[in-house]
């Protein structure tokens, strides 16, 4: 016998998260696009998508329970509906992260452009491939992928720290530039958490995938 | 106290047909082991085996190394009735002697083993019952009743207690709560959980649910195999082989 209207369910539940993945990934974009071209009409699209993105999120809890409940999975489904529960929420909080960045971008924009010495775009692509490749992971299965994500946080982590020095130095040298540089200062900080979801995405693929706890940079495997 | 139980090369045969093959087992004292596996796949067989039942069917018979406590289950002379004695076991279906009171269903064994002190018996009679976690609802009524007259879920228990009476070291389950509603399967789970304390329990069941909530450990078997064997949160959380993965999440067939 095998299940097939369970497989369904867990089909369904992984095409609901990828499209939620779609969502947080375009939301990231779109506030990235709107500190790039100080347009506040992205911001607002990252602000409407948010509703959808919570959505998405209640959605997706609401058939992992019921897949818990009807279904009780066992082994590698009971850690898929455990990844994708907490996948999930990390995405949910991308789509927060995305919020608040584009919040930063309209108190930027309310002001006269001052340069900055921080690629932010340029960060924001590595954090976007961060998000990109753990969702790929996700997709096929791939721990290897996901392991890649894991590499990739130090050097966002390395950004982040690098924009802290050179932002403070330019509020000190300079500081008629403090709020501009303070948003800046926040928006790095943003997309560093949002690396930080990327991670544990990327670490919730690897414990569905081999059933290892990789969290909090040690493999764990169940004695 | 219960005793390990030690399995080595054990084979068992219906007729021709080779039900178990080879199989190596070590059960802890004192702990409940569960037996899962599809129809067939041995695991009645395999209980069956660890107190000299199998035998009983015509044309069946097992060799192999099984060792309870320092009894050798399968050696020269021992006595098949004396070692059901000390590895009880219960069945899928509760099997109470219908015209005997509730009192005698559970005294019948210690009487077979010769007991006939009376205040004796009333002692084992209300330890039994009372570890079998059915004293409180039959207390009265031991003498007037019958032990058909019990629900199922009761009558199950008081198979358990028949068997506990005559003080086994081993209690064998095959399918204890398979025919009885949620409330009485859950019943019988926490008397299982309980009864580890004096008992060591393997318990053979259909239903991978019930596994996970009272064994801690978990054997797989297939086609007369063992295919693993670990703790039981390992078994249904990560298990190593893809025959057990591929059963305990329903993508055999």
């Amino acid at each position: 016998m095998t299940r097939s209207r369970f497989q369904q369910g867990l089909d369904d539940l992984k095409e609901k998260l990828l499209r939620m993945g779609g969502l947080a990934e375009q939301a990231i974009d779109r506030a990235t696009e709107a500190y790039r071209t100080r347009d506040a009409k992205f911001c607002q699209m990252v602000f409407t998508s948010e509703n959808d993105i919570n959505e998405a999120e209640r959605e997706i809890d609401e058939l992992a329970l019921d897949l818990l409940a009807m279904q009780q999975p066992m082994a590698v489904d009971l850690r898929f509906i455990l990844a994708v529960v907490k996948i999930n929420a990390d995405l949910e909080r991308v789509g927060d992260q995305a919020v608040n960045i584009a919040q930063r971008v309209l108190d930027l924009i309310s002001e006269p452009e001052v340069q900055l010495p921080v690629d932010i775009p340029r960060m924001a692509a590595s954090v976007t491939s961060m998000v990109q490749r753990a969702l790929e992971s996700f997709l096929d299965g791939k721990a290897e992928i996901a392991e890649a994500v894991l590499q990739m946080d130090g050097i966002v982590d390395r950004m982040k720290d690098e924009a802290f020095v050179v932002l403070v130095q330019k509020m000190i040298s300079d500081p008629h530039t403090t709020r501009a540089a303070l948003n800046v200062l926040l928006i790095a900080r943003n997309l560093e958490r949002i690396a930080d979801h990327a991670t544990n995405i990327a670490e919730d693929v690897i414990f569905w995938v081999r059933g290892a706890d990789v969290r909090h940079g040690g493999a764990h495997y169940r004695a | 106290m219960g005793v390990g139980i030690e399995v080595r090369g054990l084979n068992a045969w219906y007729g021709k047909n080779l039900a178990l093959k080879s199989i190596d087992m070590t059960v802890l004292a004192n702990h409940v082991t569960a037996v899962i596996g599809p129809s067939g796949c041995g695991k009645s067989t395999f209980v069956r085996c660890l107190n000299r039942m199998h035998e009983t069917i015509p044309e069946a018979r097992a060799e192999g190394l099984v060792k309870v406590g320092e009894m050798e289950v399968y050696g020269d002379g021992q006595d098949p009735v004396e070692i059901r004695r000390r590895i009880g076991m219960v069945f899928q279906k509760p099997n109470p002697f219908p015209t005997m009171s509730i009192y005698d269903n559970v005294a019948a064994g210690l009487r077979l083993n010769g007991f006939r002190n009376r205040k004796q018996l009333d002692e084992l009679v209300e330890r039994s019952l009372k570890l079998a976690a059915l004293w409180d609802e039959v207390k009265d009524a031991l003498h007037k009743q019958s032990g058909a007259s019990l629900s199922g879920g009761q009558q199950q228990r008081l198979c358990i207690a028949r068997s506990l009476a005559v003080e086994p070291e081993v209690l064998l389950m095959d399918e204890p709560a398979s025919a009885l509603d949620p409330i009485s399967t859950s019943k019988i789970e926490e008397l299982i959980f309980q009864l580890k304390q004096h008992y060591t329990v393997v318990i053979v069941t259909h239903n991978m649910q019930q596994a996970a909530r009272v064994a801690e450990f978990t054997a797989f078997f297939l086609m007369g195999s063992l295919i693993e064997y670990d703790k039981t949160e390992k078994i249904f959380t990560t298990p190593a082989d893809k025959r057990t993965e591929d059963y305990i999440t329903g993508r055999f067939g």
